[in-house]
């Protein structure tokens, strides 16, 4: 069959709702009887809770409930539930959703009331009478590591990759992973780098605040309604924590206003319930922006050291790299993604790392879009450019040089299977981007490669023939890029009809087969394999029908665009629309499932190329050129494709030179407003040139690779090396905002 | 957000009555975007808020003989649209469309920005360069106050209790001068001087600074007057030695606080970067090169 809308631009599905406010969020869900609720946070980073008193509270007029850990049922250690490539620790997520014992952040959670009003519910909260006893804060990782440092928790040993060690420590593990032997790399390397890389906590800065609606049945069942990135993954933590079977929970689908990692573990969803089963009524909580800061999963912060060297002729010999991540509160850090992402896009001997996940009083970090590999790519990235100007050898070429290739061994695991990493930097190389002169004083060019392995998790979906021949698709995911639409197109490409007669929606957890996540770039990857299942399927079950109709055999028989037709005689076919209405009388309505596990990563690379010009007075970055090199296997929809490409530039961008968690001594946060915690604007990034290479992944349909999560990664090194290229001074710590690379040009930092 | 009583007032004599009936806690309401902010989230709980947009005085823009008028509920969107304004007063102009965003310039106004009394006030400098004067209605009856001495502390304005802005005066350009406004933000839009300064030059015939007023913002509790630069600068031929003396003078002269966007020292050094590019930019508006 033609590939009629592979490949299409076609406009999103959402994008007229989205954009006239028609579209419906969790915090627009509205029950009858329904009640507000607040969250009382924690004044301090790290304290003893002594004693909670709600009585005055609940004696406010309007006030109906107020829950605390202890209305839990009694927790069982060491639950947890495997999510795709990362367990999820059921006891840490209900200590997010409501401390217990201790609070171990300022802004940790630390009781909710329900009130028959949002303003009652906040003045409530004032009542609530909470006894701390404030221990000293744990909050640099680094002093954290130290044998006498204050614990997070007191219970917590080391895990190491030869069993977990005896005394307690702030550590909560170690990586030690290698290849070859990094002391001999060096020995014959030409050149060696040394130096360390530090990134500050940031916030994946979606715009909609997270928010949940939940309903507690007398009954025992529960229905939510939640700003998630996956309804299943949710439904299954919350039946977890609350010892119900999975098919006790519903979580109903709504719109999302982004995630980007951070909408993966529940935070509100438990307090909600809680409070929904105390009232017997269904209750609602949002959080404030100030709340989304302070009290969910934001990205964290890293020091990484990375020693590096290389042959007179540019070949990389070792790269041996030193991580220490602050996981915040829990343990859980992309501590090896960093270390396998930044290295993957090179040929090197000798590798080895040896990181450290340490637990701090800090909100304990999620995931943001290609979790740990910015954080690497800042330090491998950087070190390659320190390299390539030592060796007097172009930047680019250094990276040509020690390209990857299928076949090669990735840092960890398997060899890789198709890859376009090479190809793309010829591509970079002819390109204006990188080929046009740069004029003018104080301006730089900086160049940076990433790799992103995606994932892949459990897909379903079911797709039905109607009544008059149209189709309805109910997928399992959730859609936070467009991921309707692309299906749609998958759809209509396989179904052979126009898409106007295809509509695409998200199933709640009852009407369609458990769904993972919608991260790791994998959606449209794993979820078009379930759909052109089901699509195939479909058509086999509706081959057989037109053909027990016909009175042919079912080989006999040829499909195009919507028509069954024999071969043989040309009067016996039958349309889709003759299938949909005969299907009442005879057969029954027709529906195909389609549902995927496993299956290759399709792993994906990046280069993006950015100019910059540097006022030398102010240290304030200006971005004049950028441009996003990417290979994407198949570009299903090249509009989306540009778009993830761009957002996530713009993303990286921020990250780069603008964001950043600021705490005081205290642990407290000080700039938890979208003011002071700055993310760029449509006025502080050019335009975002993209260059769309496919060159077919090897698993899958169509070719398609993940998309979503490679374009973040570069921005932090190729501005870093831009930077340097335009003043000569090297930063080594985010943000490079204009008093940072002052400081730095002035010879204080850097 | 807690509850609290809302009146539209009609005319300068209704509001001046609710305000001064209610007490001082009461609040006058023009944009509301910075009223709204600090009543939803920094526990500022005004009993009454009185909404001034209403009133026909605190509407009007005009620029006559004696100056531009600009009524303390004009949007700051109108007032950088406005073409007296944009051609007499481009400064003026300027620093209004520097504010917020376009939505937020379609509601804030220029009475709110200086009422509001933060030191970071970006139409504030401005006007004081070109020596604007507040009107002031009350209990007592109407007063004029120079824009310079309308703020007298972070948050804080010479406004008694039942005192309402009407209009702000700009008398007429001087000859021969020019007056320039600088921010620095780490963000194009929707951020907050991190510094500002404000430069106007007069010159005379032969070329000479004959007056010089420097203004800077976020600087101190208020707007400061960069008084010992403009001293350097007043009575000489400018050169470009002259203006990098009177620059550093100003970063001397400035009082910063090291916060959450930027430290005293980051803040003392932008005063003297941007003192000299405004000083620079005015002198260049009246043709003279440096
Ligand atoms: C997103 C955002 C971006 C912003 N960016 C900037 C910026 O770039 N530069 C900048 O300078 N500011 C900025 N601000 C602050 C604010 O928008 C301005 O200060 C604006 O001019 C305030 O005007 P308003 O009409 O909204 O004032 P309101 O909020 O209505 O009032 C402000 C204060 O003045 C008092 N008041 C108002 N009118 C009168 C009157 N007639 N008499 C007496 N008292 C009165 C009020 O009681 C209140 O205390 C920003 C605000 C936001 C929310």
């Amino acid at each position: 069959m033609s590939s009629r809308f592979i490949g299409e631009r076609l406009a999103r599905v959402d994008a007229p709702d989205r954009v006239t406010g028609r579209a419906v969020y969790a915090a627009d869900i509205s029950l009858s009887g329904m009640l507000h609720g607040r969250v009382l946070r924690s004044p301090h980073a790290h304290a003893y809770i002594k004693k909670i008193d709600a009585t005055r509270a609940l004696a406010l007029e309007g006030v109906k409930a107020v829950v605390t850990a202890a209305d839990f049922p009694a927790l069982k250690k060491g639950g947890v539930i495997a999510r795709g490539e990362v367990e999820l620790n059921l006891d840490h997520i209900r200590q997010v959703a409501l401390a217990h014992g201790k609070v171990l952040y300022h802004g940790h959670a630390v009781a909710a009331v329900a009130a028959t009003d949002p303003h009652i519910a906040e003045d409530a909260l004032e009542l609530i009478e909470v006894e701390y006893e404030p221990l000293l804060a744990v909050l640099d990782p680094e002093e954290a590591m130290k044998e006498d440092a204050p614990l997070v928790h007191p219970e917590q040993r080391t895990r190491t990759r030869d069993g977990t060690l005896d005394r307690p420590s702030n550590i909560a593990a170690t990586y030690n992973v290698s290849r070859g032997d990094v002391e001999e790399g060096f020995q014959v390397a030409d050149v060696v780098v040394e130096h360390t890389f530090r990134t500050r906590t940031v916030h994946q800065g979606y715009l909609e605040p997270m928010a949940a609606v939940a309903r507690a049945d007398p009954g025992g069942r529960i229905t939510v309604w939640a700003s998630t990135q996956g309804n299943f993954s949710l439904r299954s933590q919350l039946a977890s924590v609350l010892e119900l079977n999975s098919s006790q929970v519903k979580v109903v689908p709504v719109e999302i206003g982004g995630g980007f990692g951070g909408k993966l573990n529940s935070v509100l969803e438990l307090p909600a319930v809680l409070l929904a089963r105390r009232t017997g009524r269904p209750v609602k909580l949002v959080m404030s922006r100030e709340e989304v800061l302070r009290a969910t999963y934001p990205a964290p912060a890293t020091a990484i050291t990375v020693k590096a060297g290389a042959t007179a002729d540019g070949r990389l010999t070792a790269v041996k790299m030193r991580a220490v991540f602050d996981a915040g509160a829990f343990p859980i850090a992309p501590v090896v993604a960093a270390y396998l992402t930044s290295l993957a896009p090179y040929k090197i001997p000798h590798i080895c790392l040896e990181g450290y996940e340490v637990v701090t009083n800090h909100p304990k970090i999620g995931a943001l879009r290609a979790p740990g590999a910015p954080q690497g790519a800042f330090a491998v990235e950087g070190q390659m450019d320190l390299l390539a100007e030592k060796l007097d050898i172009d930047s680019l070429e250094l990276r040509r040089r020690n390209a990857t290739q299928e076949g090669e061994p990735m840092p960890v695991g398997r060899a890789f299977n198709r890859i376009g990493l090479q190809p793309l930097l010829e591509r970079v190389a002819a390109h204006p981007s990188w080929t046009t002169p740069l004029k003018g004083p104080h301006r730089g060019r900086g160049l940076a490669v990433a790799f992103w392995p995606g994932a892949v998790m459990p897909s379903s979906c079911n797709l039905t023939l109607q009544d008059d021949g149209s189709f309805s698709l109910v997928v399992g995911s959730v859609d936070l890029t467009g991921t309707r639409t692309t299906m749609l197109q998958v759809a209509a490409q396989e179904l052979g009809v126009h898409p106007s007669k295809i509509s695409v929606s998200v199933g709640d957890t009852d009407s369609v087969g458990h769904t993972e996540v919608s991260g790791g770039s994998r959606i449209t990857y794993t979820m078009s394999n379930a759909v052109n299942q089901a699509c195939t399927r479909m058509l086999g079950l509706l081959r057989e029908r037109a053909a027990a109709e016909l009175e042919v055999d079912p080989q006999e028989l040829e499909y195009d665009t919507g028509i069954f037709s024999s071969r043989v005689s040309q009067d016996k076919r039958l349309t889709l629309t003759d299938l949909g209405r005969q299907s009442l009388r005879r057969g029954g309505p027709v529906t195909a499932t389609g549902a995927v596990a496993r299956m290759q990563p399709a792993p994906a690379f990046s280069a993006h190329v950015v100019d910059v010009e540097v006022d030398m007075e102010t240290g304030q970055v200006k971005l004049l050129n950028y441009t996003a090199f990417q290979d994407v296997g198949r570009a299903v929809n090249p509009t989306q494709v540009e778009g993830q490409i761009q957002g996530g530039a713009v993303q990286g961008i921020g990250w780069a030179l603008m964001e950043g968690y600021q705490f005081s001594e205290s642990g407290v946060l000080q700039n938890a407003n979208l003011l002071d915690y700055k993310t760029p604007t449509a006025t502080d990034v050019p335009f975002i040139d993209t260059v769309i290479l496919e060159i077919p992944a090897s698993d899958g349909p169509y070719g398609i690779r993940g998309v979503g999560e490679t374009p973040i990664i570069p921005p932090l090194p190729a501005l870093a090396n831009a930077i340097h290229n335009a003043t000569g001074v090297r930063i080594r710590e985010l943000p490079m905002n204009p008093e940072a690379l002052f400081h730095a040009m002035q010879g204080r930092g850097g | 957000m807690k509850p609290f009583e809302y009146v539209a007032a009609g005319s300068l004599a209704e509001a001046v009555s609710h305000l001064d009936s209610a007490g001082p806690a009461a609040r006058p309401l023009a944009g509301g975007t910075d009223l709204l902010p600090q009543m939803r989230y920094f526990r500022a709980h005004p009993p009454l808020v009185v909404d001034v947009k209403r009133i026909p005085e605190l509407r009007q823009l005009s620029c006559v003989g004696e100056g531009l008028h600009i009524g303390a509920a004009v949007p700051l969107a109108d007032i950088a649209a406005h073409p007296d304004v944009t051609r007499l007063y481009p400064a003026i102009a300027y620093s209004c469309s520097l504010v917020g965003s376009v939505q937020i310039r379609s509601r804030a106004t220029l009475g709110g920005n200086l009422c509001n009394a933060a030191p970071s006030a970006d139409t504030v400098p401005g006007l004081i360069c070109l020596g604007a004067h507040a009107v002031v209605t009350g209990p007592a009856g109407r007063r004029e106050i120079p824009v310079e001495e309308f703020n007298t502390d972070p948050g804080k304005t010479v406004l008694g209790t039942g005192e309402l802005l009407v209009e702000v005066v700009v008398p007429p350009p001087p000859d021969r001068s020019a007056v320039s406004y600088l921010r620095f933000t780490p963000r194009q839009e929707m951020d907050i001087a991190v510094t500002g300064v404000a430069s106007l030059l007069k010159f005379s015939e032969g070329g000479m600074v004959y007056q010089a007023r420097i203004v800077m913002a976020a600087v101190g509790p208020t707007h400061l007057r960069a008084r010992r630069a403009e001293g350097v600068l007043e009575g000489q031929r400018p050169t470009a030695e002259l203006v990098s003396r009177a620059a550093e003078e100003a970063a001397g002269e400035c009082q910063p606080i090291s916060d959450v966007r930027a430290s005293a020292d980051y803040r003392r050094h932008l005063v003297g970067v941007l003192a000299g590019r405004t000083l620079l930019k005015s002198a260049e508006a009246q043709g003279i090169r440096v």
